[in-house]
């Protein structure tokens, strides 16, 4: 009888440990409960979880784009540079007045737009660069992270769009408005559906887990891969539209660096670097595993000081837990195999 | 015993799982031989080199060393004790310098440092051994093949080999070149080294060996003076056995050609290959390793780009581009590396049957998972009636039953005409290797046309109707079913490296 249950539990334990969405979502619950216990009932208040999409609403939005590209096997550092580039243009365009007639629900319509056809563009570029140049992904979207960075430099010419140009434009990010959460749960609804039951979402496996055989089956492993960038360049020109309408302001160093935050929230979200796995239910959970720990930090008592060094631990930790759970896996394939 | 041998082995078996990959073996060699080993592909030549440098500890059986027993641990073990291999592929780092390739793992060094100056030197000393004239500084991919080998040989020398085994080494080189590699081979055994030379020419057997060790199907046959021993014999001993009755191939109706390559070309790889497959026929296409069959499937099926030639399907001329282009005609390919090419190891087994044609069952973009599973299923249990279900990964199974999934997702693409299987059997242990024939006989009496690529002499000569033998990236025969037999193979497989030989002899009696 003993044994009987303790198998049970061990197999019940085995289902939690062998997915990573659900392992996640546990740790996950788990850190809210403490962080909320430790500082005091304020973290579970609406407004502070709302803030917290809010204010990674960037990064959430990205790390889908990211998703795959990861998938496909390749990395694009290139994001933030994009995105700076888009919103600046925009912010620019504002700025200066342009479509000032239009009226306001359409011009925030018109701007965000125009900052995505930006970025399909940039990323467009990169996809063909990288696909049938066959230059390896990180260094093109290396010199693309600079091109674009300076690029928003040299047409914002040392100035910037400030709180006052973008007037309007800012309603559908400020504080209260529902324009973010929206993009934000149309976009992850969107790729959640791309990547479960699409055959562009299978192909895009296909080709992380093994390239060649996808290739002889048949599929245009370059098309994907343009489709992947230039998808991931579209996102960050809609996240540059987004970043000037939520802080209310568009400069040329804009969200520099972010772009790790972004690849550190797919990895903890449990995609793999070498590409064929991950999920966007995954990305999600990793973007707000992030996000809280972003959060709670400051409210546990913990100076701001402090954030880098257990931002970086956190990630240790779960890829090493990835790995350690991978090899379990494959062992017990392995195991199945009939000699 | 009067013989004054250097190494000796005895009754050794070697198991890797599912197969005997040697089985009581034997051999012996002398003090300042050179000592050919020969077999077909498979027959466990290359383990047996394993064996002695200690890449693989064997199961059963004894080493001896000048009469000594030894138990090698690790390469490092038998380069100690004077043993040191060069493989076909010289397996050298190309981005470094050829004294870095010659003294890796056994540096010269003055205290802490390299002492590169001595190292340049000494390099420079064996090359010039060899006579071989170029800069020790030089990178070493910046060199011919042939250098490289000859690179080989000196980091041998370098650890003071008394024994040098010699895998293939001749398979990459020109006729010119080969002949430098006798003069060097020669110039080592008047030193005192004892040679061990795997080959499939025979050339380089007459050339070089004094006496054959033959093996065949893990098995000892016999050693042979070469003075004393015929080609006829010799071949016999490789491949002797009655073999057409294992092959279940059924009499079928041959219908009329369904594809035709004309004059196909491609620079470097191989040249004015005709080559024509009839519905219901099994073709198979044979040659050495290297010979440019795969090369020939690769560029009818659009994964290479062919520089030269036409491929006729049905009598129409075709303009294959990439892979698609020939799925969309009715040409599959059944890769030879199933693992890298053929199946996406870590998916279920329907999802790969189902890879190529998901667009086909997709409904506006999304993937029709039912039709998916019912197609998947059928056409799995179409190649295996074992329960299987389709959601099992590819990886848990054994490279037999993979095969068969292979094939399970040729036959998913509706409008296949022709099926060309690289080594079906490559890895597949004798059960499922008759499966596998069988699967291949129903095919061709389903009427599709069949490829066939194989090494091994069995398989091609059981199952083909034709058989088309290549060498040196040229189509150099074809037989048919009633006249093929293993001689007048190994003859065409072996035609122009023979006509070297020729030369070779002229000269030399010139």
């Amino acid at each position: 009888m003993e044994t009987k249950k303790t198998g049970k539990v061990a197999s019940f334990f085995r289902k939690l440990t062998g997915n990573h969405e659900i392992s996640l979502a546990l740790i996950l619950i788990l850190m809210f409960v403490v962080v909320d216990i430790l500082s005091g009932g304020t973290f579970h208040t609406f407004g502070n979880i709302t803030d917290i999409f809010r204010n990674n609403a960037l990064t959430l939005l990205m790390s889908l784009g990211m998703l795959l590209v990861l998938l496909t096997g390749g990395i694009d550092i290139s994001i933030t540079g994009v995105l700076a580039f888009s919103g600046m243009t925009i912010g620019l365009m504002m700025k200066n007045n342009m479509f000032a007639g239009v009226p306001l629900p359409l011009r925030i319509v018109l701007f965000f737009l125009i900052a995505t056809i930006i970025g399909t563009v940039c990323g467009f570029i990169n996809g063909i660069i990288i696909a049938k140049g066959k230059v390896s992904p990180i260094i093109c979207t290396l010199g693309a992270m600079y091109v674009w960075r300076g690029m928003a430099f040299i047409i914002s010419n040392n100035s910037w769009a400030s709180a006052l140009d973008v007037q309007g434009f800012s309603d559908f990010g400020k504080e209260g408005s529902v324009g973010p959460y929206i993009i934000l749960i149309v976009a992850f609804a969107a790729f959640f559906v791309l990547m479960k039951w699409s055959g562009f979402g299978r192909k895009v496996y296909a080709i992380g887990s093994n390239k060649e055989a996808a290739r002889i089956s048949g599929i245009n492993v370059d098309r994907v891969q343009i489709a992947v960038y230039t998808i991931m360049g579209a996102l960050s020109g809609l996240a540059g539209a987004l970043s000037v309408s939520i802080y209310a302001s568009g400069q040329p160093n804009m969200q520099t660096g972010k772009e790790m935050d972004v690849i550190a929230a797919c990895v903890i979200g449990g995609v793999s670097m070498s590409g064929g796995r991950g999920t966007v239910l995954g990305t999600l959970l990793g973007g707000i595993f992030y996000a809280i720990v972003y959060k709670a930090l400051p409210l546990v008592g913990l100076e701001s000081i402090w954030q880098n060094l257990i931002k970086g631990v956190i990630i240790l930790a779960v890829v090493v837990i990835n790995v350690v759970t991978q090899r379990t896996m494959k062992r017990r394939t392995l195991a199945r195999r009939e000699i | 015993m009067d013989e004054d041998l250097i190494l000796e082995l005895k009754g050794i078996t070697k198991i890797f799982p599912g197969v005997r990959a040697l089985n009581g073996v034997q051999f012996r060699l002398r003090r300042g031989e050179v000592h050919a080993l020969m077999g077909e592909n498979g027959a466990g030549k290359s383990t047996f080199i394993k064996v002695i440098t200690g890449v693989f500890p064997p199961e059963e059986g004894h080493i001896f060393l000048d009469g000594e027993e030894v138990r090698f641990k690790s390469t490092r073990d038998s380069l100690e004790r004077g043993i040191a291999a060069v493989y076909q592929h010289p397996t050298t780092y190309p981005d470094l310098s050829v004294t870095e390739n010659i003294f890796m793992g056994h540096q010269i060094k003055k205290g802490p440092v390299m002492n590169w100056k001595a190292m340049h030197a000494k390099a420079a000393e064996l090359l010039g051994r060899l006579n071989a004239n170029f800069d020790p500084k030089v990178e070493m991919g910046t060199l011919s093949v042939a250098q490289q080998q000859m690179v080989e040989i000196a980091k041998a020398l370098s650890t003071n080999a008394r024994i040098i085994i010699l895998d293939e080494p001749t398979a990459a080189l020109t006729a010119n070149e080969s002949k430098e590699l006798y003069r060097i081979v020669k110039q080592l055994r008047d030193e005192g080294v004892s040679i061990i030379f795997i080959s499939h020419r025979m050339e380089d057997m007459y050339e070089l060996a004094d006496r054959v060790t033959v093996f065949r199907d893990a098995q000892y046959i016999g050693t042979y003076d070469v003075d004393g021993i015929t080609t006829a014999d010799l071949v016999k001993a490789m491949v002797g056995r009655e073999i057409k009755d294992m092959y279940p191939k059924p009499d079928v109706e041959i219908g009329e050609e369904v594809l035709r390559i004309e004059n196909l070309s491609r620079v470097g790889f191989f040249k004015d290959v005709n080559l024509d497959v009839r519905k219901g026929e099994i073709v198979g296409l044979t040659g050495l390793v290297g010979a440019g069959r795969t090369e020939v499937v690769e560029a009818v099926c659009g994964i290479t780009k062919p520089s030269a030639g036409k491929v006729y399907l049905n009598g129409e001329e075709l303009h294959i581009k990439k892979p698609v282009d020939a799925m969309k005609a009715g040409i599959v390919l059944l890769p030879e590396d199933r693992q890298k090419e053929g199946l996406i190891l870590s998916w279920g087994l329907g999802r790969n049957v189902t890879l190529p044609i998901q667009d086909e069952l997709s409904k506006a973009g999304f993937n029709d998972e039912k039709r998916e599973r019912l197609l998947s299923r059928d056409h799995l249990e179409a190649v295996d009636t074992k329960a299987v279900t389709i959601f099992d990964p590819a990886s848990s199974l054994s490279g037999g039953n993979q095969q068969k999934v292979v094939v399970a997702k040729s036959l998913a693409q509706s409008g296949t005409k022709v099926i060309i299987m690289d080594e079906p059997t490559k890895g597949v242990d004798v059960g499922a290797k008759a499966e596998i024939y069988a699967i291949m006989g129903e095919l061709a009496q389903k009427g599709y046309a069949i490829i066939m690529i194989s090494s091994e002499m069995p398989e091609i000569l059981g199952m083909s109707d034709r058989i088309f033998v290549m060498c040196g990236g040229r189509v150099t025969g074809c037989l048919s079913r009633a006249e093929a037999d293993q001689e007048k193979i190994l003859h065409l497989a072996m035609k122009e490296t023979a006509k070297g030989g020729e030369n070779a002899e002229e000269e030399v009696a010139g």
